[in-house]
């Protein structure tokens, strides 16, 4: 700022510039020289044309006598250290050392192509000069500049504002690859940071949201590289904030406003997208970037760094409203948010605005640009993506009002990780938590038409469900175990993980050495080729009543759900004696996967079946000890009702049958026909007992005669 | 209970001092001796003990069953109770073939004057022709026979048992002791075993307690109860109606006094009435399962 005012009427310029636009011999013949006037300068000023003589005379630089000649005019005087005026109170040096001008980029030029009013004027000159424009020859940087945050305060006045010569110098000009540059990579963020250092002027007077810019910078990654590592493609402030076009954020043209940054950003991070795909999906990166943080939402600006992530852009900020207890929406929502909530939660060091992404820090209320609900799937991509093809997330595309989000599962500002206990998605509260929808009567239960109901009573009492709730073994499968946490989709769907194609290898998942075994056996879609529908686990196991297999409810089960396949097999199966004392509710009998095996089910005919020739005895023996190979002829399933199958107990029941019809018959005719007879008889008897009665109740003397005789 | 009161028509109108006087009441006829008796109430208990434990198995597919199987404690003691029935039922049977023996040496002297003399339980002539007159008799087209010791169903019934302890027990041992039997019988033996036992016993416990309940028991003329196979005794009144040739040739060889007793104190056949009745229960009560189990819940 001070270098500004002493430096007031100096070149600023980059060379760079003037030799793109323009070629030097044209500068020569059209505005920049006018060779032959003849030029009035002051004491001072000669003095300056003097040295700029001497540098242009030195060896290896190419320069137009004529040029020489004007410029060491001015140098005559403007040599003299000691040359100097007052401006306001302060003495203003004028002196112009020739030897560096001789070594600027503007070397080529004379005094006059910049200090323009000069030109044709006797010397000494009039003072003060007028300001030198830079824009005569550097057009677009001029442009720029003049409508960036600095160019408008150098027209509002301000005295803080930069101009051109407070960055680049004036005589002393070098090319931006010289290292002596003031402009060079190495040095910008201290030509930066002479004004936007903590303490400074602007730092403290002006509008600048930042702090600590300097000192962050240089601790960012950015700043390591560029002034530890000396890496000079390291990113400098006027990669971010460009040379000319410094606007702030709230500009839609800033490099640095929100829909801007990610392209700035990728001028050096190439294809960061790709990096970043897993938490923003490539394709919304510039499509849909009001449904993103921007970079600096994660990595702050000016603390680039590995510690980035560490503070919300503005979460004070949001808190200063929304730790008001009392805080409604217009349409009476709470909008308290309790920051221990967010303290303790998964997204402890996630910033406000990264989830309500769409703040605007430049507004009173920067969350009134919000449009958008929440979209976690801008971090949580991929189970945004799986999440919107599952039942779930169909239901909230139809706009159904019961359609679950992410919220209603996880919560909002709480977020806790499924492995923490207190979580609703921890493993034991799971069943509780999908049970909130899925239990009897409650709205999921409500619409669903299929097979399964009471499923969370049901689950609660199987072999999972008591591990789970009664053991406490959080490995235990809980409902997101076999229908997964985010793809739930119907049985129906194939691509579900319950679908009967699927369901082996979701049992597998734990069950693994059961499923190597099922996928060899006949039960298997892989050996079994049929247009039938072959079983899968929860055909004999269910679904969500799952109960231990080495206890008496499932054993005695068994027979009929093998029974609504094997019908046939089973109806004879009952008629032999395992069929019978099973049936009789107990356990201890060869039940059908005793014989053919539990999952290991091949055909007979297949040699490594149990019930082969060769392993057919060693089966009988589990039970049978001593079980021989004459023993193991018994027919398990044999019915007598087959006489070409079992022509031996077909008429062996017939004969039996006919013996017992026929028995039946004759001793059921015999005692028919006796019948009325004996009742005959017994009438009769009756009627000589009555008599007999009444001839001894006529003569009582009689029968106490009889008695007296008896004793 | 009709019959009781006139049976006992007498002593009901006695007071009890009169009846502890009363030293000799009407004298009864002894039909069957205490072993004879014995063995019956055995075969009672052990055929009653296989017919439930073994109907609960056949019949396995009725709640009845399944409960009766609970209730003696599970299949594997309703196998061991209808073992040890066999047993006793074979014990039985072998006790009455000693007691054949015994007889034919004691009071026979031979085996051709015990299977071929008049008190024979062979078949014979006579019985045809009883068996013929009978049918005569039910269709009113002659008087009631003159039955002698033992009647033709009574033989039938005693050879009943022969056939079914040998069908049933032979089935059954190979049921017992399959592994045994399969090491000189296919497999499928088993099976065949199994059929013809459980058919069997369907025969012989549908026709016990059915047909024998009504012959010897249930008929009215003694409804409801004969208790002479307990008690041993006949009234003198009762044998010669029954089995009058009998009782003729017991006068006409004068034996009959050798064979009168007293009747059995009243406490005995008091007890015995209860254990009939029991008996007589769970048999009626076996042919209505078996009846609903054969026809109303068949599989």
């Amino acid at each position: 700022m001070k270098r500004a005012t002493v430096q007031g009427g100096g070149h600023t310029d980059r060379g760079q510039g003037c030799r793109k636009n323009l070629q030097p011999t044209t500068l020569i013949r059209s505005r920049c020289l006018v060779p032959g006037k003849k030029l009035f300068l002051s004491q001072s000023h000669y003095l300056f044309l003097f040295f700029l003589l001497g540098t242009f005379s030195l060896p290896g630089r190419a320069v137009e006598p004529s040029q020489g000649a004007d410029n060491d005019t001015c140098l005559a005087c403007h040599s003299d250290k000691t040359l100097s005026t007052k401006r306001g109170a302060q003495t203003v040096s004028l002196f112009v050392d020739g030897k560096k001008f001789s070594a600027s980029v503007h070397s080529g030029l004379s005094c006059t192509s910049c200090h323009a009013d000069l030109e044709g004027k006797d010397l000494p000159h009039d003072t003060p000069l007028k300001k030198v424009n830079c824009g005569t020859c550097h057009t677009q940087e001029y442009e720029q500049h003049s409508r960036s945050l600095h160019g408008k305060a150098v027209a509002r006045g301000d005295p803080l504002a930069p101009r051109c010569v407070d960055c680049h110098g004036n005589h002393d000009i070098l090319p931006i690859k010289d290292s002596r540059s003031a402009v060079a990579p190495l040095k910008v963020p201290f030509v930066c940071g002479r004004c936007h250092r903590e303490g400074t002027p602007v730092q403290t007077s002006r509008k600048i949201d930042q702090h600590d810019i300097l000192e962050n910078y240089s601790e960012s990654i950015h700043g390591e590289g560029l002034l530890k590592k000396g890496l000079i493609v390291a990113p400098n402030c006027a990669s971010c904030h460009t040379p000319h076009s410094i606007l702030p954020h709230t500009d839609p043209n800033s490099s640095i406003a929100r829909r801007n940054i990610a392209t700035t950003c990728t001028k050096c991070h190439a294809q960061i997208e790709e990096v970043h795909r897993k938490t923003i999906k490539g394709e919304l990166w510039e499509k849909k970037s009001h449904m993103l943080p921007a970079c600096v939402d994660c990595h702050q600006p000016h603390k680039v760094r590995k510690v980035f992530y560490t503070q919300g852009m503005a979460d004070a900020d949001c808190l200063r409203c929304h730790s008001n207890e009392h805080l409604k929406s217009s349409d009476g929502r709470v909008m308290f948010m309790r920051a221990s909530e967010v303290a303790g939660s998964r997204h402890a060091k996630v910033a406000c605005s990264q989830c309500h992404s769409e703040v605007n820090a430049s507004r009173v209320r920067p969350c009134e640009t919000i449009t958008h609900k929440v979209d976690c799937a801008s971090c949580h991509a991929e189970i945004g993506q799986l999440y919107q093809r599952s039942t779930h997330g169909q239901l909230l595309a139809k706009n159904d009002p019961n359609a679950p989000t992410c919220k209603e599962c996880h919560g909002t500002h709480h977020v806790l990780g499924r492995h923490d206990p207190q979580s609703f998605t921890f493993a034991t509260n799971v069943p509780t938590l999908c049970g909130r929808c899925h239990r009897e009567g409650q709205k999921a239960a409500l619409r669903y038409v299929g097979t399964q109901h009471e499923i969370i009573q049901h689950y609660t009492e199987s072999i999972h469900g008591k591990g789970l709730l009664k053991s406490g073994l959080t490995v235990t499968a809980t409902c997101n175990n076999c229908h997964t946490a985010h793809s739930v989709l119907p049985t129906s769907d194939p691509n579900s993980t319950v679908n009967p194609k699927n369901l082996p290898a979701t049992c597998g998942a734990c069950h693994h050495g059961i499923q190597e075994q099922f996928v060899q056996s006949v039960h298997s879609t892989l050996i079994t080729k049929t247009d039938k529908e072959l079983p899968v686990c929860s055909d004999c196991h269910s679904a969500h009543s799952i109960r231990r297999t080495d206890e008496a409810g499932f054993k005695l089960d068994i027979m009929d759900r093998c029974g609504r396949c094997h019908e046939q097999i089973a109806v004879t199966y009952f008629e032999t004696y395992h069929g019978k004392v099973s049936r009789l509710g107990y356990t201890k009998t060869a039940k059908c996967y005793d014989c053919h095996g539990a999952h290991d089910i091949l055909r007979v005919t297949d040699p490594r079946s149990h019930l082969s020739r060769a392993n057919v005895v060693a089966t009988c023996q589990k039970c049978h000890a001593t079980a021989t190979r004459r023993f193991a002829g018994y027919l398990t399933h044999a019915t007598h009702h087959d006489p070409k199958k079992y022509p031996f107990l077909f008429w062996s029941f017939w004969g039996m049958t006919v013996l017992l019809i026929g028995t039946f018959l004759v001793g059921g005719v015999h005692t028919l026909l006796w019948l009325p007879r004996a009742i005959q008889m017994r009438r009769k008897l009756r009627a000589a007992e009555e008599r007999e009665k009444a001839a001894s109740s006529l003569s009582p003397e009689q029968a106490s005669t009889s008695a007296a005789e008896d004793d | 209970m009709a019959t009781e009161v006139e049976i006992r028509a007498p002593e009901g109108q006695m007071t009890s001092r009169q009846l502890a006087e009363r030293k000799a009441p009407e004298r009864e006829f002894v039909r069957f001796t205490r072993l004879q008796r014995t063995l019956h109430a055995c075969m009672i208990v052990s055929f009653l003990s296989l017919a439930l434990t073994g109907l609960s198995l056949k019949f396995s597919y009725t709640g009845w069953a399944v409960t009766l199987s609970h209730l003696v404690g599970g299949f594997q003691t309703a196998g061991f109770i209808h073992r040890t029935a066999a047993l006793v039922m074979f014990g039985t049977f072998i006790t009455h073939l000693v007691d054949l023996y015994r007889l034919k040496k004691q009071e026979y002297g031979s085996w051709r004057k015990l299977l071929l003399g008049p008190n024979t339980m062979l078949p014979t002539r006579q019985d045809w022709k009883q068996f013929a007159a009978t049918m005569k008799w039910f269709v009113g087209a002659g008087p009631r026979p003159q039955y002698g010791r033992w009647t033709y169903w009574e033989k039938f019934d005693y050879f009943a048992v022969f056939w079914g302890i040998f069908i049933i027990g032979s089935s059954g041992l190979t049921l017992w002791f399959p592994i045994f039997f399969t090491h000189f019988l296919p497999g499928s033996f088993i099976n065949v075993a199994t059929i013809i036992h459980s058919d069997e016993a369907l025969l012989a416990t549908g026709f016990i307690f059915t047909v024998h309940f009504f012959n010897t028991h249930l008929r009215p003329e003694k409804f409801p109860m004969d208790t002479t196979v307990f008690t041993g005794h006949v009234p003198l009144a009762e044998l010669k109606r029954d089995t009058p040739l009998e009782y003729e040739a017991l006068v006409a060889s004068g034996q009959l006094e050798a064979y009168l007793e007293e009747p059995q104190p009243e406490i005995v056949v008091k007890t015995i009435r209860v254990f009939a009745w029991i008996a007589l229960g769970i048999g009626f009560s076996i042919v209505v399962w078996i009846i609903y189990a054969m026809l109303f819940a068949y599989r």
